[in-house]
């Protein structure tokens, strides 16, 4: 991980109710006991979070665990009651507004879970938007925003309204217009949720690709646990406002920190998470074309199964750190729980 | 008399009271030799009114901000409304003259009647098809057949800088009250008001700011028809996708930017809404408004009402009906097409713009060639039809004819509905009636409800206008009651049954697209003026809610309890008494509200008829120009209307807790 975090936050809180400034005054760190007693609702309690730039950190939880609130509060979209949020070193709670209107126009993007279209511009003026605002001189702005819908994959639909596309290709005119300014960091707020699951999962592919090109920072928001293993380089989850774990996929599944975070991670094929690299032997033996490290265990299943002898297994620049054979692909296949 | 509770048995043996007392109450009072106590003493009255004619008098005289005084404000306003209206006007109607009365020189005459009607036919297909144009287009023609024109463009001009000014003013004041709550708190209570408050009432102080003519009769429009446009201009804003609201603010939006280019357009199908509301309004106002001043259709049917002149007046009053129908499906066609998705078309100005082009062609065409052709600028006269004969020779034969029938009814209904109510009402009293009242203001909502009852019944007392006051109750409570007994039914019917309930829809679409005034011609026609005309005026008038709400509620009434209803075996009436009215009530209670509140704006026009209420009160005040006894009178209806109003509220929400649908 590059140590220098793009975004992060300390001991944010978010309390909605009367008495919730006065209540985080009191004490720094109250307890369930206490907001609850105090009669406000605690949406974000008490979330520290670093986000390394160009990393895609996925915030997971189940509805109403505080996922969009906290992603607001990194944004300043919802004041947060309490805590610290940096951003490029700038603490964005201090930012007067017309700072914030400078950061939010060229440094962050943001897409949404109903496409949050205007209904009355055509796709081109929708992904325009962002740079009229902006005053752009119009066929600056323009060639712009073909540029990004071609990215997206929407050449030819430029004319038309929202209400006349799909849902998918809604949601490629809100990556679309989120990208037009260039931003440094991406909030993606369930963007693919409201897709049924053959669109949901030929978007994600689209957002892989586009990440391969692009190196965005990203914040990512899912309910899916399974969508947070494909695309994130970080997970964390979210229970009643707390986050509870921050961990690559494979860490969640070998070791989940609470009984909550292991129900979460029960149901997901194990293959789909663990690499080769988590579950390959030491040993340097083998032969044949070498495995990449980072590959998922159920994208290469196959092949190893088909080998009559163990695989080697190599790193990034090409070195054979490693073997793999199918008894390790089939324990993971078949296996519970413990690793190999 | 099984199985009443003993609450139940003293608020009956006090209704039971209330009305004997009610009946033999006068008697009683000349017996016992005290006439004070249904008649307020008039040495106690307090005259509010000649307070406030006083203050308006100075408002009017000496009120001043520095240099400013109020009259130069209301001349500004008066100014900057007259400008736009009176180009309108020119163009529509009177055309641009140089010169004043006999040696005018005619400039320009006003667009020619082929132009208008060929306008509004292509906006019609433009908005919708040839169906809408067709129907406009028939609908403008019939003014000029029936020779209606002139005065209808009159109104049209009126229409035409209203709606503007009432549309535009309820956004912006609609925009404030979304960006600053504390201004909305401020300004409901003053929309709620001003929706109770019958419109005659504000007619007298702005007759005397702003002088009997057309700025007055455009400023109470405006007055009249804004309410709604704030009302839902905020509720529209409020109901943008929260999303979207967060996208304009990622982006970077300035404040303005946020409303103006995000949120404004993404709400606006619902602004259009309003904005047909603002028109509607604006129509109903037609008549009324010509009694200080605007000329036009209003002016004919208020004149011809006046002369008793029923063809003439039924034949305005049919072009009003026309006029509205041709603008109102205009303008809902237009605010569907503002919210469909077209196509930009391409090309130079003229073929992208083919119908605009056309109007402006033949605009040219009939100037030019109207120098050696008048009929191409004015439908001759020689050839307009007029149907006024005709219904004056209906209603002769009618009268002629069926008299007996007529006057059997108007008998029968007078000596056993509307003189019993009437005598008990004024026999009660007014200690006693404001003692009961705040008795039930206390019953249904508690000692804040009982406080507002008392204190708006003694205003009313104090004003002197007690008497008048009980006529208005009788004649709005009667209408009420018969509208009740005809509308419920209907309504429960109407959600029971598809095909009546089509039918039924149709007629209440009819109703409530009728300005108030058209009601009152055909009845009077019939029954000639009194009493039981205003009755079945208002009642044609005030109908439309009681079905409505009605039906609403009954088809609302939630599926599980009819199939609970239907397995423990209910007949269909059963169902229907047992399960659907029970818990339908609430809405019908509201419906009955709404109607009360018809009822009790359509008093003043029933004046005209003759009644001697409160109505009447200020129909006077209006033709004298008597700020403070206009006034006094409006807000005594408009407390009626709000002790009725909170009561029923009261009594709605009670049932809704004992059905669980609230808590
Ligand atoms: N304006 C508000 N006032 C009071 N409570 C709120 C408000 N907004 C959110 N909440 C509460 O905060 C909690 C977190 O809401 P949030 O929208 O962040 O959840 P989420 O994880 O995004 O859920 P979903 O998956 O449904 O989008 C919820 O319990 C919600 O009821
Ligand atoms: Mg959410």
């Amino acid at each position: 991980m590059t140590p220098k975090p793009k975004l992060s936050c300390r001991n944010v809180w978010k309390l909605y109710g009367a008495n919730a400034a006065s209540l985080l005054q009191r004490s720094a760190n109250p307890t369930e006991q206490d907001i609850r007693s105090a009669g406000v609702i605690g949406a974000v309690r008490n979330a520290n979070i670093e986000i390394a730039e160009g990393e895609i950190f996925v915030i997971m939880g189940l509805s109403g665990s505080g996922k969009s609130t906290l992603v607001r509060c990194l944004s300043r979209l919802i004041e947060p009651t309490g805590g610290e949020v940096l951003f490029d070193g700038i603490d964005l709670l201090r930012a007067s507004d017309a700072e914030l209107i400078e950061i939010r126009r060229h440094k962050m993007g943001m897409v949404f879970q109903h496409f949050a279209l205007l209904p009355h511009l055509t796709v081109l003026q929708n992904v325009m938007f962002p740079l009229t605002i902006q005053a752009v001189p119009k066929p600056d702005a323009e060639s712009k925003a073909r540029e990004v819908v071609e990215l997206v994959g929407l050449e030819g639909r430029e004319d038309n309204y929202p209400r006349e596309l799909s849902g998918g290709q809604q949601q490629r005119v809100g990556i679309a217009r989120s990208l037009v300014t260039e931003p440094d960091i991406w909030f993606l707020d369930e963007p693919f949720s409201a897709l049924d699951p053959l669109i949901r999962r030929e978007m994600q592919d689209e957002f892989l690709r586009l990440q391969e090109r692009l190196h965005k920072t990203i914040v990512f928001i899912t309910h899916d646990f399974e969508e947070a293993v494909r695309l994130a380089d970080r997970i964390a989850i979210m229970k009643d406002g707390e986050v509870i774990q921050i961990a690559t996929p494979e860490q969640l599944v070998m070791n989940p920190a609470t009984d909550y975070v292991a129900e979460f991670t029960h149901h997901i094929p194990r293959s789909k998470v663990l690499t080769v690299g988590g579950v390959m032997s030491g040993e340097l033996r083998g032969e044949g074309d070498p495995i990449p490290l980072n590959a998922k265990v159920s994208d290469v299943a196959e092949q190893i199964i088909a080998a009559d002898a163990p695989l080697p297994v190599s790193d990034g620049a090409g070195q054979v750190v490693g073997s793999i054979d199918r008894k390790a692909v089939a324990r993971v296949l078949f296996g519970k729980g413990d690793r190999a | 008399m099984i199985g009443l509770t003993r609450k139940q048995t003293v608020i009956l043996g006090l209704v039971i009271f209330t009305i004997l007392l009610g009946y033999f109450g006068r008697d009683l009072s000349k017996t016992l030799d005290a006439r004070w106590l249904t008649k307020f003493p008039s040495a106690w009255v307090i005259p509010f009114k000649t307070y406030i004619s006083s203050a308006m008098a100075w408002l009017i005289e000496d009120a001043a901000v520095g240099p400013v005084s109020f009259t130069d404000v209301t001349r500004t306003i008066a100014w900057v409304i007259e400008q736009p209206y009176n180009l309108v006007l020119s163009l529509l109607a009177d055309g641009f003259a140089r010169g004043q009365g006999n040696d005018a020189q005619v400039l320009l005459p006003a667009i020619s009647w082929i132009v208008v009607t060929t306008a509004v036919v292509a906006l019609g297909q433009y908005c919708r098809d040839w169906g809408l144009a067709i129907l406009v287009g028939a609908c403008f023609l019939y003014l000029a057949i029936f020779g209606q024109w002139d005065s209808a463009m009159v109104t049209l001009a009126s229409v035409l800088i209203a709606v503007p000014i009432g549309a535009g003013g309820g956004l912006m004041l609609g925009i404030l009250a979304y960006r600053h709550p504390v201004f909305e708190r401020i300004i409901s209570p003053i929309l709620d008001l001003m929706q109770t408050i019958p419109i005659f009432a504000y007619l007298v102080p702005i007759l005397f700011m702003f002088g009997f003519g057309p700025i007055s009769a455009l400023v109470a429009t405006i007055i009249y028809a804004t309410p709604p446009m704030v009302r839902i201009t905020t509720l529209s804003l409020k109901a943008v996708d929260p999303e979207i609201l967060d996208f304009g603010r990622m982006a970077g939006s300035t404040k303005r930017q946020l409303m103006w280019r995000i949120l404004v357009p993404s709400a606006r199908h619902s602004l259009m809404v309003g904005v047909n509301q603002v028109i509607m309004l604006t129509l109903n106002m037609v008549i009324i408004a010509s009694m200080i001043g605007a000329g036009g259709l209003g002016f004919d049917v208020l004149a011809a009402l006046r002369r008793l002149d029923i063809g003439a007046g039924f034949e305005a009053g049919i072009a009003i009906v026309v006029l509205a129908i041709a603008v109102d499906r205009l303008s809902q066609a237009f605010a569907e097409r503002m919210g469909q998705v077209h196509k930009p078309a391409a090309g130079p100005w003229v073929h992208r713009h083919r119908r605009t082009t056309l109007v402006l062609i033949l605009l040219v065409l009939t100037w030019v060639l109207g120098q050696f052709s008048p009929l191409l600028l004015e439908y001759p006269e020689s050839q307009t039809i007029t149907t006024g004969a005709f219904w004056d020779d209906t209603v002769e034969y009618l009268n002629v004819n069926y008299f007996d029938t007529f006057e059997a009814i108007k008998v029968f209904f007078l000596n056993w509905f509307m003189i019993p109510i009437k005598k008990v009402l004024l026999g009660i009293p007014w200690l006693w009636a404001i003692a009961m009242l705040t008795l039930l203001g206390w019953h249904a909502g508690g000692w804040r409800l009982a406080l507002l009852c008392c204190g708006m019944a003694s205003l009313i007392l104090l004003s002197g206008l007690w008497a008048k006051a009980m006529v208005t109750v009788y004649l709005c409570g009667a209408s009420v009651i018969l509208a009740t007994l005809i509308g419920v039914p209907m309504g429960v019917l109407a959600a029971l049954n598809k095909r009546a309930g089509t039918v039924i829809n149709l007629l209440i679409d009819t109703l409530q697209t009728l300005p108030s005034f058209v009601y009152l011609i055909p009845v009077v026609m019939l029954f000639r003026v009194g009493d039981f005309t205003a009755l079945i005026a208002i009642v044609l008038y005030a109908l439309a809610p009681a079905v409505r709400y009605a039906a609403h509620g009954v088809r609302s009434v939630s599926e599980d309890l009819i199939e609970a209803g239907l397995v423990s075996g209910c007949t269909p009436g059963q169902l229907l008494r047992h399960i659907r009215l029970p818990m339908a009530l609430p809405e019908i209670l509201l419906g009955i509200n709404q109607t009360i509140m018809l009822a009790l704006s359509m008093l003043v026009i029933t004046a005209l008829v003759g009644t001697r209420d409160l109505g009447q009160e200020v129909y006077i005040a209006l033709t004298k120009a008597d700020t403070g006894r206009g006034l006094v009178a409006g807000l005594s209806i408009a407390f009626i209307a709000i002790i009725a109003d909170r009561l029923i509220n009261a009594g709605a929400r009670q049932a809704r807790i004992r059905f669980g649908l609230e808590s």
